[in-house]
């Protein structure tokens, strides 16, 4: 366990320039950041966005024409997991008034928000309460609530700068206006942010931020929102039923096509039941299980991007879905820990990303494209990456978290990236004295369904929250505002949703006429595939086993 | 497993050998619920089960070491010890012998935030098993985060409800000391209304955080935002670039040059 002798022979380079790079920040110098126009530059050339064939353009539904990844775009040109002409849509099995989609932070905020406008909740969750992206965020939540130095009109400027200025403007404002809101939420409900005695919140930079307003909680940020939401959840069990293991694959409409609920799938006894709604808040997060372009992922298992493909069938069209996010930042040794995401927060602390040799080559905290690019390219046409041991043709970054320690005081990287520490430890790595071997990951779909402010679509009574939306972070999406966004989002459209479905008659008569459109769709833009969707969960199916599957057909119990 | 044992026979050692195939030379043996299966040695338990064959339904969330959905014990030959690991984040070992535990049912008092106490006779209305702790000490043997368990039961027991939550902060709410507590405790569920009672309660509120907001309910930034969303490209580029940056090592109480926007 540990380095091997390899890599260790290599970290004596970074060891070497360290204490140079530790006075140089101490004395405030930087390594120079990129203008705007090489920014451009660098995405365009190093990007995987970029690639050639990365995206295709949609041959059906709201936004034919638009061009996305591929692997979406395949979700996309699918048939349904369900024939429409099976579902007995006179056998309903649950009723409620508002059916959350989603189990994560968005979807859990939308669900506490709307039982306070009256509503009786259901949430339905693929996996269990609080598996998802949400859990995983480490590094913190973003919001200017120190009025001295910071206001949301630079926290806006900031989300413009990091989203290239095409984020929709709207939702930008909405945001950084209920940012102080929501932390004042999450303190009344108990999460336990890093304070100072008085009460101060610890606040930190994250890239692309030119206040500090990073408020976060050790490095599980996100899982202390998380869990604290659904404790919360938990202690209104008469309110707001959760059903586990049981994704929507499909949803339901009136005859008039306000949106009524959703046909969920058992996952463990295989069979479909119905959902009868008021209204639907889709909060079914992202797609990095998707695994676009190959590329290896820090999403939690269920991240199929469900909800993009329930939404659009049901006519959202989408936004900015073009653009994937890759976290510069993801391990790459040990194997074990492939995909896993470093907090960001290792940079905002202080980490140089260096080369092979050694030498810094981009400055730590530009936006995490313009970071993943300049990985890529130092990788590739540089060819200063440092080799993964055991990995032909695979290579890597030093992220070097030792620079904090030194810079922040022995101690600093086991206190305030506890989970990381022992991750490492277990690997017999000490993140505080070896640096870390890094790679961009597949972190995040940056657009999905659009939406408004109030979480409100093109479609009555639908209502979309966090990740599966698009519009707010533009085309990149800073560190920070994903917790931020699902938060703030989840309990808007917890509020419309909820005033909706309380104000709402009772449902007429349920259909899928939407999924039969579809269909037609896809026959007459003569896509004849056999493929269904939405996904739901990813297969890593060990080949060999699967070759060794040879039952003929399914009879009875025999597969 | 007590019976295996006894036998002189361990159990692993019985089981039919596969033939191994010639092409990789990696793989170790390990027992899935009791079964054999060859798997590379690097993989993890999570991954060694979808090597295996398995599809993953319970027992797999983030794998990311954060969720505590894959709550794994385990023997290996020669030891009489129960070891215990979450699958996507522990390496497997030659001739281990593993079961995954998705789910334990566990107490969990329904309260409101409100109305509790950071202390002893709240934690006990709510959770009164915790006088039959015992102190054996079995959930901090047992916690696959390192978390000194039954020192924060402890601290509840004391009411030190502040210390409780500290401590447990890192837990991920696995269940693997609520399975294995003879005092039929559990412990995620204690140290979760400590921590909210912590954050609450007990730790002072920021009031900066009080003033923005009456800041912004003021109307305060309605004007400046509504200039940057109606500003052209150009404008808001050269605001950005050149937006003044807190310096890294900048005091917390550092004030910029322009403040019209604050």
């Amino acid at each position: 366990m540990g380095y091997p002798a390899e890599l260790m022979e290599l970290i004596k380079k970074v060891e070497r320039t360290r204490p140079e790079r530790v006075a140089r920040k101490k004395a405030g110098e930087e390594f120079p950041a990129l203008s705007l126009d090489e920014r451009k530059v660098r995405l365009e050339k190093y990007h995987p966005d970029y690639r050639p064939d990365a995206l295709r353009e949609l041959k059906v539904g709201p936004s034919k024409g638009y061009s996305l990844a591929q692997e979406v775009a395949d979700q996309f040109e699918a048939r349904s997991r369900v024939d429409p002409d099976k579902i007995d849509l006179n056998e309903i099995h649950y009723e409620t008034d508002v059916l959350v989609i989603g189990g994560g932070g968005a979807g859990t905020a939308a669900a506490l928000l709307a039982q306070e406008q009256g509503a009786r909740v259901i949430i339905a969750t693929k996996l269990r309460h609080g598996d998802a992206n949400t859990m995983m965020a480490e590094g913190g939540i973003q919001a200017a609530t120190k009025g001295w130095k910071d206001s949301p009109y630079y926290h806006y400027l900031d989300v413009m700068g990091g989203g290239h200025f095409e984020n929709d403007p709207e939702l930008v404002k909405t945001m950084v206006l209920e940012a102080p809101r929501v932390i004042g939420w999450l303190e009344r409900l108990g999460c336990m942010f890093n304070k100072w005695q008085d009460g101060k919140l610890f606040t930190l930079h994250g890239a692309g931020t030119c206040r500090k307003r990073m408020h976060y909680a050790g490095d599980m940020t996100g899982a202390e929102i998380m869990r604290t939401l659904r404790d919360e959840c938990r202690n209104r069990v008469k309110q707001i039923g959760v059903l586990e293991f049981s994704p929507a694959v499909e949803l339901l409409t009136d005859e008039k096509g306000v949106c009524s609920g959703a046909v969920l799938y058992n996952l463990e006894t295989e069979e479909y039941f119905l959902v009868k709604a008021k209204a639907v808040v889709m909060a079914t997060g992202g797609s990095g299980r998707l695994h676009i372009q190959k590329f290896m992922t820090t999403n939690h298992y269920g991240a199929t991007g469900d909800g993009l493909v329930m939404g659009y069938r049901l006519g959202v069209g989408v936004r900015f879905l073009h653009a994937t996010q890759y976290h510069p930042t993801g391990a790459v040794f040990p194997e074990q820990a492939e995909g896993l995401l470093i907090t960001e927060k290792v940079r905002g602390a202080g980490a140089n990303l260096v080369n092979v040799d050694g030498n810094q080559f981009v400055f730590e905290r530009e936006p995490r494209d313009i970071e993943s690019a300049s990985i890529i390219r130092e990788c590739t046409k540089i060819g200063k990456g440092v080799p993964v041991p055991g990995q032909q043709g695979k290579f890597g970054v030093w992220l070097d978290s030792p620079m904090i320690d030194l810079l922040e005081g022995e101690g600093t990287v086991e206190r305030e990236f506890p989970a990381k520490y022992i991750l490492f430890k277990r690997y017999g790595i000490d993140i505080s004295k070896l640096p870390m071997l890094i790679y961009p990951t597949l972190h995040y779909q940056n657009g999905g369904l659009a939406y408004n402010p109030d979480g409100s679509t093109t479609v009555p009574g639908f209502y979309v929250a966090g990740e599966v939306g698009g519009g707010v972070h533009g085309a990149n999406r800073l560190m920070g505002n994903s917790l931020l966004d699902i938060t703030v989002f989840g309990r808007l459209a917890g509020v419309t949703a909820g005033q909706f479905a309380t104000s709402r008659g009772d449902v007429g008569k349920i259909t899928v006429d939407h999924v039969r459109r579809y269909h037609k769709e896809l026959e007459e833009a003569g896509i004849a595939t056999d493929r269904v969707s939405p996904m739901v969960l990813p297969d890593y199916g060990n080949p060999d086993v699967k070759r060794r599957q040879w039952t003929t057909t399914y009879v009875g119990t025999i597969r | 497993m007590s019976t295996a044992q006894a036998d002189p026979v361990p159990i692993q050692q019985v089981q039919a050998e596969q033939i191994e195939s010639a092409e990789r030379t990696d793989l170790i043996p390990i027992f899935i619920m009791g079964k054999r299966y060859s798997v590379p040695s690097t993989l993890t338990i999570q991954k060694a089960f979808e090597y295996a064959g398995y599809q993953l339904i319970r027992g797999c969330g983030c794998r990311g070491g954060i969720c505590g959905a894959c709550a794994t014990v385990y023997r290996m030959p020669d030891s009489q010890k129960i070891y215990v690991g979450l699958a996507c984040q522990t390496v497997v070992q030659p001739n281990m012998y593993l079961a995954m535990v998705p789910f334990f049912p566990a107490n969990r008092a329904t309260y409101d935030l409100s109305e509790l106490k950071a202390d002893a006779p709240t934690l006990l209305k709510y959770y009164p098993e915790l006088l039959k702790c015992m102190g054996c000490n079995t959930c901090t043997k047992s916690c696959p985060m390192d978390i000194p368990v039954m020192e924060y039961i402890s601290a509840a027991l004391r009411g030190d409800v502040e210390k409780a939550a500290e401590i447990s902060f890192p837990c991920v709410m696995c269940g693997i000391c609520a399975s294995r507590c003879p005092a039929e405790l559990a412990q995620y569920n204690i140290a979760i209304m400590c921590r909210r009672i912590t954050g609450a309660h007990v730790q002072p509120r920021a009031k900066h955080l009080q003033d923005m907001i009456e800041r912004i309910e003021s109307g305060r930034y309605e004007e400046s935002l509504n200039r940057l969303m109606s500003a052209d490209l150009a404008t808001l580029r050269s605001l950005y670039v050149e937006r003044e940056m807190e310096p890294h090592t900048a005091d917390e109480m550092w004030e910029p040059q322009e403040k019209q926007f604050l």
